[in-house]
């Protein structure tokens, strides 16, 4: 685990840097978008990688507990565990960008279209997971393994049932369309982002790892009478 | 054979049981129409024609009769589980040499069973309170209800299990149920909104939309049971 250390810090450095020149593009080289957006389009760089990044961790959460459920390793109870935290603030992140987009955009804070909703719906499944974990009890890990995978399957089923709603988010063949600087910038967002996404990823699960074996310490210094 | 014997004899067991105090269903069942009754004074407007008192619009019945019907399960679902529970008979049952997918597919025939009475009761309140033209497609309302409440008994059946050995049972089962149920829960009401409004080949589509979902989540919870169920 030491011998990673330096790895964290070369990709935390790398992202630093990564978002500082992002914020470049963004802002300075890609385009002003067509009224009546403007600016407003800015937040488009951050909020769909959030979201991509959002579904890459659920995903995640959903194919560990698989894992876990076959093998019952800890570790991809770790994984599990640390994917849903990182969801929750992708999620936060996805939905309070969206919220402020779609006010200058739609003239609405909110409304009811599949992917708002299955995100929200997403977010809120993955604190679902962590109120089990939290206050589930004896057990709690294998329950949550098993919410983490009936929400992975349920993220087309929700997309699917809320389709038919119309829908006025801007489709998902937007992005070819997009004037090169601003798919360009766009993409090293999404880059950036996933590197962020598997650093957040390796330190929460370290983390879990940590804990875990801190809390062996104690059992076996309990078992040794070293303490009272 | 020997499977589906075992399924039968669980839910008929489950059956009987409720027959005999009928606590359950009685329960549910009111507490399921107390919900719609809530919900039209919610909803109350005062009716446009001349001498009309006060109604409420049959465009919200469908959700209504969702929501009460998810109400009223969650609780039945906490109950017959708990039944178990306090009797010490699920470890009974999970040390019998059935297979845990007969278990769990007897239970959830249970449930469904269940909140079909609580359906046959809330369908018809629901008509005559709001007057909604319910019953004009009977056929296709018959297959919603069918397919709808089983994919409820499925799934709540899978969680209120694995939550069994759980301290906060109550709090959790609505926490953890509802987002897995939502895809569920629009399919049912939007199925049912089409069909007062006549719109049936929508209706139809919903309804294999609410088949297909029973049918990933049977399949889902037949693998999971096994690995989840603690004692």
């Amino acid at each position: 685990m030491k011998k990673a250390v330096p790895l964290y810090i070369g990709t935390a450095a790398l992202c630093m840097v990564g978002f500082a020149y992002t914020l470049y593009q963004i802002f300075y080289v890609a385009p002003l978008a067509q009224a009546p957006l403007y600016y407003n389009q800015k937040i488009f760089y951050y909020h769909v990688p959030c979201a991509f990044m959002l579904f890459a961790a659920v995903i995640t959460c959903g194919i560990a507990s698989i894992k876990y459920l076959r093998k019952r390793e800890e570790r991809w109870d770790d994984v599990a565990f640390a994917a849903a935290e990182v969801a929750v603030m992708f999620g936060l992140i996805v939905l309070v960008t969206g919220v402020l987009w779609a006010k200058p955009a739609w003239d609405k804070w909110w409304v009811w279209d599949a992917r708002l909703t299955s995100a929200l719906l997403l977010w809120m499944t993955m604190l679902a997971y962590m109120l089990v974990r939290k206050y589930g009890g004896a057990g709690a890990e294998r329950l949550a393994a098993g919410l983490g995978i009936f929400a992975m399957i349920n993220i087309p089923l929700v997309y699917a049932s809320t389709r038919l709603w119309k829908t006025n988010h801007p489709s998902a063949n937007t992005v070819p369309s997009l004037d090169s600087s601003m798919r360009a910038a766009l993409w090293l967002s999404v880059l950036l982002f996933t590197f962020f996404f598997i650093l957040l990823l390796r330190l929460r699960i370290d983390a879990q790892r940590a804990e875990r074996r801190l809390y062996r310490c104690r059992e076996m210094a309990l078992d040794a009478g070293l303490f009272e | 054979m020997d499977f589906l014997q075992h399924v039968k004899t669980l839910a008929w067991k489950d059956i009987r049981v409720e027959f005999r105090s009928r606590e359950i269903v009685y329960t549910m069942t009111f507490f399921a129409g107390m919900v719609v009754l809530l919900f039209s004074f919610a909803f109350l407007r005062e009716s446009s024609a001349a001498n009309g008192g006060m109604i409420t619009d049959a465009s919200l019945s469908p959700g209504f009769i969702w929501v009460a019907v998810l109400f009223s399960g969650t609780l039945g679902l906490s109950r017959t589980f708990d039944r178990e529970r306090e009797t010490g008979t699920m470890r009974g049952l999970l040390l019998s040499p059935m297979p845990r997918a007969a278990i769990f597919l007897g239970k959830a025939v249970g449930i469904f069973v269940m909140v079909l009475v609580v359906q046959a009761v809330v369908l018809p309140l629901v008509a005559l309170f709001f007057d909604a033209p319910l019953f004009d497609h009977p056929l296709a309302l018959l297959c919603l209800t069918l397919a709808g409440t089983l994919g409820f008994a499925l799934v709540g059946s899978v969680f209120a299990a694995m939550l069994l050995k759980s301290g906060s049972r109550e709090v959790l089962l609505p926490v953890v149920l509802y987002p897995i149920l939502v895809p569920l829960f629009i399919a049912a009401i939007k199925g049912t909104a089409t069909m007062m409004s006549g719109s049936m080949s929508e209706t139809w589509f919903w309804i294999r939309f609410l088949l297909a979902y029973d049918l990933i989540f049977t399949v889902a919870a037949l693998w999971t049971f096994e690995h989840l169920v603690i004692e």
